[in-house]
């Protein structure tokens, strides 16, 4: 309560106060230009962050509830381990469903690289059998060694050895998105430093004056550092608004996730929200860097 | 009230100390004259009384207190019991003068219907009633003197310190701003006027019993009666 009290009389202020800073000058145009630059880059950061955090999830959750079997073993035994299998997988906890594919579902599968002709009833395919898993999934260990032990022929697939990668790559992806967040707001702090402290060079004169009618270094610090707050966050109110219109237009890969970030680059429901933060954190930025610059001017103009 | 015992000053670079041994007190409702050529150190004498400097070495007791003991907050609430005239007044040039006359309560948080009151009577009291809503770099050298002499006094301290108030202004100027400063004193505030022009000095003498203190060689005397 008392620091929500504190921000509304900051955000009120002294108007008499902020008129003993004289308005114009170059510093104007750019702290707000870089708030709005930065908070602009900080919502394709975020978005990027999301999406790829999206896609990580994704492929971790789609991925792990699906595996395959395969069942290499001459002609007359493919079918009775076909179905040797599928009994194991029927007792197996945590599947739900097992299916084996069909002649006409192989050569769908193989006719991108052979062709429609392809006689897959006259060749030594493998056999394949599609396990689609539930809850918190089977045990995929126990599985491959009860399938050794009853079905020799059979090999279990869950997708783990190309899931891995494909989920730390999204995951790094996600981390340097917030490590971009990180730097954005560093450079924003490092740019309004810079502005500030020539704003206190600019008015070391207006600073000598309220210090020789008396007042405190709290009054000349805030004065600064009210104005160079608001215009942050006016900066990064336009930035991020520009960020999310140029988000909404786009283009989109029809809504299929697995398109990857190039077209899922983008926020989802709630996860707009997150932009809201991005004004109110460049002010925070702002404050403390303009804060710091000026308790450091007024201790050097001493 | 303002008390200098022993008190040295050195601005730190080659050449030692710029004042030494200053042992002074200004009691309320004296009225001091400081003289000396350029370069003495009179500004920096009236820094030290401001709390603007603290001195080198030696005891600096603005009512009482020790300013090596007093935080910089302090030394700022402190400072609104001196006024203080610069020649070349220092005034923030975007704000009116009556704003820039207002300033001390600004800072101090005392505006108010009262304090309008008074700075309307304080701006006819200096004769600026008229250029109340002028910028300051549209005000003549003495109506800048006395928009920064009513700055000076508005928060009613209770010693007014003057740099050079008559160095850029001619003499019939010189003559209305002693006038100002005179009357102050007759108030019963202390007044202490940093300057090289005898014949203020001697003008003054002649409507006030004032103390005239001379810089030399580093050290403050007491000047002697030919002034």
């Amino acid at each position: 309560m008392r620091a929500l009290h504190a921000a509304l009389a900051f955000l009120i202020g002294d108007p008499q106060a902020d008129r003993m800073v004289p308005p114009a000058g170059f510093t104007v145009t750019l702290t707000v230009f870089t708030s709005a630059a930065m908070a602009f880059l900080a919502v394709f950061a975020l978005a990027l962050s999301l999406a790829s955090g999206r896609l990580a999830e994704r492929w971790g959750d789609d991925l792990a509830k699906s595996a395959t079997i395969r069942i290499s073993a001459p002609a007359d035994q493919i079918e009775d381990q076909t179905r040797a299998a599928l009994r194991v997988l029927e007792t197996t906890p945590g599947v739900a469903e097992a299916r084996a594919l069909s002649d006409e579902d192989q050569r769908v599968l193989l006719e991108p690289w052979f062709g429609p002709d392809l006689p897959v009833d006259q060749l030594p395919i493998p056999r394949l059998i599609e396990v689609i898993a539930e809850g918190d999934g089977y045990d995929a260990t126990g599985l491959r060694l009860r399938l050794q032990a009853e079905v020799p022929g059979a090999v279990l697939d869950d997708h783990a050895a190309w899931r891995r990668p494909l989920v730390e790559a999204a995951g790094r992806l996600r981390a340097l998105g917030w490590l971009a967040i990180l730097l954005i707001g560093g450079a924003t702090g490092a740019m309004i430093t810079l502005a500030a402290n020539a704003a206190l060079a600019a008015n070391a004169q207006v600073i000598a004056v309220m210090r020789l009618v008396g007042a405190r270094d709290n009054y000349i610090a805030g004065a600064f550092v009210r104005r160079f707050t608001l215009r942050a966050a006016a900066g990064a109110l336009g930035g991020t608004v520009l960020g999310v219109l140029t988000l909404v237009i786009l283009p989109r890969g029809g809504g299929d996730d697995e398109t990857g970030v190039l077209t899922g680059l983008g926020l989802s429901g709630l996860q707009w929200g997150w932009t809201l933060v991005i004004p109110p954190l460049a002010a925070a930025v702002a404050f403390l860097a303009t804060r710091a610059a000026a308790r450091r001017s007024l201790q050097r103009l001493s | 009230m303002i008390e200098l015992e022993n008190v040295a000053y050195s601005y730190g670079y080659a050449g030692g100390e710029l004042l030494t041994e200053i042992s002074l007190k200004l009691a309320p409702g004296s009225f001091h004259f400081l003289t000396g050529p350029s370069g003495a150190g009179k500004t920096t004498l009236l820094k030290l009384l401001y709390g603007a400097l603290v001195p080198t070495a030696g005891h600096l007791r603005l009512w009482g207190q020790d300013i090596r003991a007093m935080s910089r907050d302090d030394i700022a609430i402190l400072r609104r019991k001196v006024g203080v005239v610069h020649q070349d007044c220092r005034f923030l040039d975007h704000l009116p003068v009556a704003e820039n006359v207002a300033l001390p309560l600004t800072v101090s948080h005392q505006g108010g219907p009262d304090q309008a009151q008074n700075l309307s009577d304080l701006l006819g009291w200096v004769g600026l009633t008229a250029r109340a809503d002028a910028l300051p770099p549209e005000l003549s050298g003495g109506e800048r003197q006395r928009a920064a002499l009513a700055r000076a006094v508005i928060m009613s301290p209770e010693i007014v310190l003057a740099d050079e108030p008559t160095g850029n202004i001619d003499w019939e100027m010189s003559q209305r701003l002693l006038h100002l400063l005179v009357e102050l004193n007759r108030m019963g505030k202390t007044i202490m006027i940093a300057t090289h022009d005898l014949q203020l000095i001697r003008a003054a003498k002649s409507q006030v019993q004032a103390r005239v203190l001379r810089i030399s060689n580093r050290r403050v005397q007491l000047a002697g009666a030919d002034l």
